[in-house]
């Protein structure tokens, strides 16, 4: 059995946790929601970040902000970034919109989080 | 000329903010001017997320906060003039006439019967805080390197140190690191971490970036660009010891804001020492009748929720001002007390929803929060497990006793 501390990053509260696990969770204490324990499960034995960057637009506005639509393999972040670098986006879109689905695989789509209409 | 029920310089997060909330009140004519291209100010150079938690219950990123701002500005039919600069505000009677340089219309003169100043904040550089060394290119702001890099496309450096642990700095360090560059290390004056436990966690532990607390740059060495600097530990008894020299090609200073009120000065408003923000009322007036204020250039915010939500309240008394309902007697005074660096705002109105906020002066644990009247009359007592320099705290008084002259907010270690 294992101890480990963490600070949860699902939201700025920070709570500070402690975990003890082996092959799965035994025990999760200090969260102060539900959501800690996802965290604290998903933080060992798969951690996953929400992943926001910018892609170049032919646009008006020259790059635009855009995030990934769910928690991606933290491991894969650098892949992501780089995939991102090859594409140019040449027409409006709205927040939300698609940019590319299943980025490197993940299952999360990277969407637009400005409106970019010329 | 040009005529406003209310000109708000500033069409950022609190100017949007009070511009939507003056409209849902009735008030016909609302003008926000802002100098850069497009609404929103800071917030579009903010792309990653954490905004909006509080005030829609979603996290957002800075770019999908702002558009529900601008949303709701366009539906209200918010007149806005953007790329344009106010030079001059003067106070004449009743009316303030304001001088405005617009890129598209050139010289514009606005009779305003109010104005609310929502211009923000400047960043702290390395100018107010005296780094000894060479001054070589390579030396930037923080949030002037999130504009280039977020909005520009340009990365300025590929090896950096950053100065600061505040939360624009660890965002920063993740944000370039994810573009290829390489941030040594980030430099906390300070024994603790200045910015949130979960940015330390996701900008700087996720990518095994060091943070030193209690460090600080000595010198900066590089003729024509920075080419490294030495870093030196405060210890205990309170000198420098040279540490290490950390090769580099790029300082970024993430050491503190600083509200712009260069205007409000300009325009005879009295500024409080301790936020370098102007003084205000309970109705978010300052000193001038009619020259409301609001946002970070009133006082710097950890989370722009409270900034919107301070903005509103803002709108709410210019509304009441414009009406003619809000009181004229002159408020409660209000003290900073032990450990308490600053209180917003000076002055309790009558008939006030009595909101104070306030930040101490360094981290505390256990320490309870007090308000006492003149006499010395306890009127909010609150036990805070901790409290942080970082995390600005937030209280109403009840009732404050007929006859209480005064108030003073402190803790009691």
């Amino acid at each position: 059995m294992a101890c480990k501390e963490m600070t949860c990053i699902t939201c700025p509260r920070g709570c500070r946790l402690e975990v003890e696990y082996d092959s799965s969770i035994i025990s999760v204490k200090n969260n102060e929601c539900k959501r800690g324990i996802q965290y604290a499960r998903d933080e060992i034995f798969d951690p996953r970040r929400i992943l926001t960057t910018t892609v170049k637009t032919t646009l008006k506005v020259g790059y635009l902000p855009v995030k990934t639509s769910a928690a991606i393999p933290k491991h894969l972040a650098a892949n992501v970034i780089l995939e991102l670098r090859a594409i140019t986006v040449s027409s409006p879109v709205q927040i939300g919109t698609v940019i590319m689905k299943n980025i490197c695989g993940t299952g999360a789509d990277i969407i637009a989080t400005r409106e970019v209409l010329e | 000329m040009k005529t406003a029920d209310v000109l708000i310089i500033g069409a950022g997060a609190a100017g949007l903010a009070a511009a939507v909330t003056l409209k849902e009140n009735g008030v016909d004519k609302v003008l926000v001017v802002d100098r850069q291209e497009f609404a929103g100010g800071i917030l579009f150079q903010c792309i990653h997320g954490g905004f909006g938690l509080h005030r829609f219950g979603e996290e957002l990123t800075g770019p999908e906060y702002a558009q529900r701002y601008i949303v709701q500005a366009r539906q209200q039919q918010v007149e806005t003039l953007l790329s344009s600069h106010v030079v001059d505000i003067l106070c004449k009677d009743h009316d303030k006439e304001v001088i405005i340089l617009s890129q598209e219309c050139g010289l514009v003169k606005v009779q305003a019967k109010t104005i609310i100043l929502a211009m923000g904040c400047r960043e702290r550089n390395r100018g107010n805080i005296n780094i000894p060394g060479s001054r070589p290119a390579g030396i930037f702001t923080a949030g002037f390197v999130q504009k280039l890099v977020n909005l520009e496309g340009y990365m300025p450096g590929r090896e950096y140190v950053i100065i600061g642990s505040g939360d624009i700095g660890l965002i920063m360090a993740r944000r370039l690191t994810l573009e290829g560059a390489k941030v040594k290390a980030v430099l906390e004056i300070q024994p603790y971490p200045g910015g949130l436990e979960r940015n330390i966690v996701q900008c700087l532990n996720d990518f095994d970036i060091p943070l030193y607390t209690s460090h600080v740059v000595t010198n900066i060495y590089g003729r024509r660009r920075v080419e490294s600097v030495e870093v030196s530990e405060i210890m205990q008894d309170g000198n420098l010891m040279p540490k290490m020299k950390i090769p580099c090609d790029t300082l970024l200073l993430s050491v503190g804001l600083i509200p712009e009120n260069e205007l409000s000065i300009t325009a005879g408003v009295s500024l409080n020492p301790a936020t370098l923000g102007p003084t205000v009322t309970s109705d978010y007036m300052t000193n001038i009748p009619g020259i409301f204020a609001c946002g970070n250039v009133l006082h710097v915010h950890d989370i722009v929720d409270y900034v919107s939500e301070e903005a509103a309240a803002c709108a709410e008394a210019v509304s009441g001002f414009l009406a003619g309902r809000l009181p004229s007697e002159e408020g409660i005074p209000v003290h900073s007390g032990n450990r308490v660096k600053y209180v917003v705002p000076s002055f309790l109105k009558p008939l006030s929803d009595g909101v104070l906020k306030l930040r101490p002066v360094a981290p505390m644990k256990n320490a309870i929060l007090k308000a006492a009247g003149d006499k010395g009359e306890v009127l909010y007592s609150r036990q805070m497990r901790r409290a942080l320099p970082s995390e600005m705290i937030t209280f109403s008084l009840p009732r404050v006793p007929l006859g209480c002259k005064s108030i003073t907010v402190y803790f009691e270690v």
